[in-house]
């Protein structure tokens, strides 16, 4: 199989993972958008390592996950408080930061 | 004792410093202290006369540093004292005459609660002009100059609860900071000139400097001379300063302080002697001050007013003399010293008409007062006749010296100051006269609540000891030349040169003036009755009754001007300055205000634009080929 077929599967699935962050309100599914990207991101390394033969994308993809790992932990615990805080989980709703 | 020269300044320093810390426990003694401390001066300064006179002629003169003012690279200047014939006369006049003055005030000031103040005030001024003539630099000079200035202030406004002499005091600080701008850059002009600022550097060096260069200095050392001695223009604040006590006005607006321009021009002869131009302007200052004096003079009603404008007139023939060159240097010490004695006597003894007569100052309620106070006219008329110039008093001596001396020269000069000095001794005569007379003669005008009677010993006794001095110190000091030969370390040599009339023509002809000035003044305010009231009068007299309207001048020409300057530098200051700042500043703001609306706090909108950015990059990098 022609490996160029799984950095296409990349780049769909790294869309389709931005247009849930850029286009859901539920922090949950935009926190699940962001989730997809890096794996999408993920696949896109594991597919040039292998297209190139070397292992450097794959120890890279390791990287990622462990990251990915850490950054959920937070990611949820930021949810959990942000409703806490407000009853509600819509990302459209903190907006103290405008100017 | 010329070595201890410095001890006659720290003592009256030393005594002001008590008087003024001593607090109200010193009120009783305090005024004691203060006359220890001028007389002891007057010691040290006696002793420096004696030992200078054991010594040869050429090495009078001494300088003794004390310690280094300014340790500076290219300028360095040292506290030193310079004691020469030309210092130690003044420091004997000043301390003479202020120790007089200080007795005198003792009784004077007796009632008043601020007595002890009063001599604090009087020593400050005795060590600070003992300061100044003793200086051996321009900017030691300048302390002292700058500390009479002061002490002048603090006495013209000693009573300072009434605004006018309030006023009357700030009138005379401002005026006299014109002058002091005029020292200033005297000095940075030598020091530009000469890399100097001591006598003994500038003086050797002044005969190398060119001639535009020693003008320069002598113009700006002029308006120094005008501001202090109340010279043309930067003469009105002396009227005014009469708001200060009686002795003050004896002391340092008529002997002392206000001869101080005089001593600058004498002392600064080597620069003077290299720029003719200026001495012409320095003797033509004197020549017009001595006739507007004499005219003001003639038309004051205020006893203390008419001796301010009689003093600003004599100054103006020391300035005259001053402006000849050395065949005037002498004579205008010689009549600053003699003056010092008449006028300040003259001022003690309308301080003691003014003690009889309730503080009342206006001549026309005078009158007959011979009968009442005999030592007060008989102090006050040897003064009288002392300022005529009547032979054998001292006036004479010093006077028609310097009219004789004004008539020496060539084309115009002699003519046009000759003929100033001659005019102004007869109008002298009248207006002394018109004084003397509306004062101690005629009918008795005084209002209903006056008792006169002779004031106590402690003030007559000064006065007997200056009219003594009025009458006799002239013909002591100007027997053989005696004066002039005295001086002519300092002054230099002058030859003799004959004035363009024959100076017996001049003799009498001073005379007469003399005498019809003095006759007709004797006719009009002697025997005739004075009116009670200021009669209307010629446009002349009113304009002399106002000072010639030299505060309107002053505000037209000055004061209004300098404000519409100020107000026009406080716009553009406003306008140009700040308004570039504040400009600039806005624009910031706005850039600020307009990029504010980027940050819309939406996270999503943060998301779409970081996603925008990382498109833009890939292709840039696509495209680019990178």
């Amino acid at each position: 199989m022609n490996p160029i077929n799984f950095v296409i599967l990349a780049a769909i699935l790294f869309s389709i993972g931005s247009a849930a962050v850029l286009l859901r309100r539920n922090a949950i599914v935009a926190f699940m958008g962001v989730e997809l990207m890096l794996n999408a991101a993920n696949l896109a390394l594991v597919a040039f390592s292998r297209i190139h033969g070397q292992l450097d994308g794959q120890v890279m993809a390791f990287f990622v996950m462990v990251v990915a790992a850490a950054e959920v932990v937070v990611g949820l615990a930021i949810i959990i408080a942000v409703f806490r805080a407000r009853q509600t989980i819509s990302l459209d709703e903190p907006a103290e930061l405008k100017g | 004792m010329q070595s201890l020269i410095w001890l006659a300044i720290a003592l009256p320093l030393a005594s002001s410093a008590l008087l003024l810390l001593a607090g109200r426990k010193a009120d009783a003694w305090g005024h004691w202290v203060g006359v220890a401390a001028s007389g002891g001066a007057f010691l040290v300064g006696l002793g420096a006369l004696l030992e200078m006179l054991g010594q040869p002629e050429e090495s009078r003169a001494m300088v003794n540093t004390l310690w280094t003012f300014i340790p500076g690279g290219d300028l360095n200047v040292d506290v030193g004292l310079l004691a020469d014939p030309l210092s130690i006369t003044f420091v004997l006049l000043i301390t003479f005459v202020g120790t007089l003055i200080h007795v005198y005030s003792v009784a004077y000031m007796e009632h008043d609660p601020d007595r002890r103040r009063f001599f604090a005030y009087l020593n400050l001024f005795v060590a600070a002009m003992l300061l100044l003539v003793l200086a051996d630099s321009f900017l030691l000079l300048f302390v002292g100059w700058e500390g009479v200035g002061l002490a002048s202030y603090l006495l013209i406004g000693f009573w300072n609860s009434k605004p006018e002499y309030a006023t009357a005091a700030n009138k005379a600080f401002f005026v006299n900071r014109i002058g002091d701008i005029g020292l200033i850059i005297a000095m940075g002009l030598m020091f530009a000139t000469f890399g100097a600022l001591d006598f003994s550097t500038v003086f050797a060096q002044a005969p190398e400097a060119t001639t535009a260069q020693l003008t320069a200095i002598g113009l700006m050392l002029l308006v120094a001379a005008c501001g202090k001695s109340a010279q043309f223009p930067l003469q009105s604040w002396l009227g005014d300063a009469m708001a200060g006590p009686t002795p003050v006005s004896a002391l340092i607006h008529a002997a002392t302080m206000v001869t101080a321009g005089v001593y600058l021009i004498v002392r600064s002869a080597p620069i003077f002697s290299g720029a003719p131009d200026a001495q012409v302007v320095v003797a033509a200052v004197g020549a017009f001050t001595l006739l507007l004096g004499a005219f003001i003079g003639m038309a004051k009603d205020d006893i203390k007013k008419a001796l301010a404008a009689s003093t600003m007139s004599q100054i103006g023939y020391m300035m005259l003399a001053a402006g000849l060159g050395p065949i005037g240097y002498a004579f205008a010490i010689f009549h600053l010293v003699t003056h010092g004695f008449f006028k300040a006597g003259m001022f003690l003894g309308a301080g003691s008409v003014m003690h009889a007569m309730n503080d009342q100052v206006d001549m026309r309620r005078y009158g007959a007062l011979r009968g009442a106070m005999m030592v007060t006219w008989i102090t006050f008329g040897l003064g009288w006749l002392a300022i005529l110039g009547v032979p054998p008093f001292s006036g004479y001596f010093s006077k028609d010296k310097i009219i004789e001396a004004a008539f020496v020269g060539e084309g115009w000069q002699p003519w046009v100051f000759g003929g100033a000095a001659l005019i102004g001794a007869g109008l002298t005569a009248f207006y002394m006269s018109r004084l003397f007379f509306m004062t101690f003669h005629g009918k008795a005008r005084w209002t209903d609540d006056q008792h006169p009677h002779e004031s106590p010993l402690l003030m007559t006794v000064p006065m007997m000891i200056l009219a003594v001095g009025s009458a006799f110190l002239g013909l002591i000091l100007a027997t053989g030349d005696r004066f002039t030969h005295w001086l002519e370390p300092v002054t230099g040599h002058a030859e003799h040169h004959d004035p363009v009339l024959p100076i017996p023509v001049l003799i009498a002809l001073t005379l007469i003036l003399v005498a019809i000035g003095a006759v007709g003044a004797w006719f009009k305010y002697g025997r005739a009755d004075v009116p009670e009231e200021a009669p209307a009068a010629s446009l002349v007299t009113v304009a002399a009754r106002s000072d010639f309207f030299q505060d309107s001048v002053n505000r037209a020409v000055a004061q209004r001007p300098g404000q519409h300057l100020t107000r026009t530098l406080v716009y553009l200051d406003h306008a140009v300055v700040d308004g570039a700042v504040n400009k600039q500043a806005r624009g910031w703001a706005n850039l600020g205000e307009a990029s504010r609306r980027l940050q819309s706090g939406q996270v999503r909108s943060y998301a779409a634009t970081m996603l925008v950015g990382l498109v833009i990059v890939a292709v840039v990098i696509v495209v680019g080929g990178l």
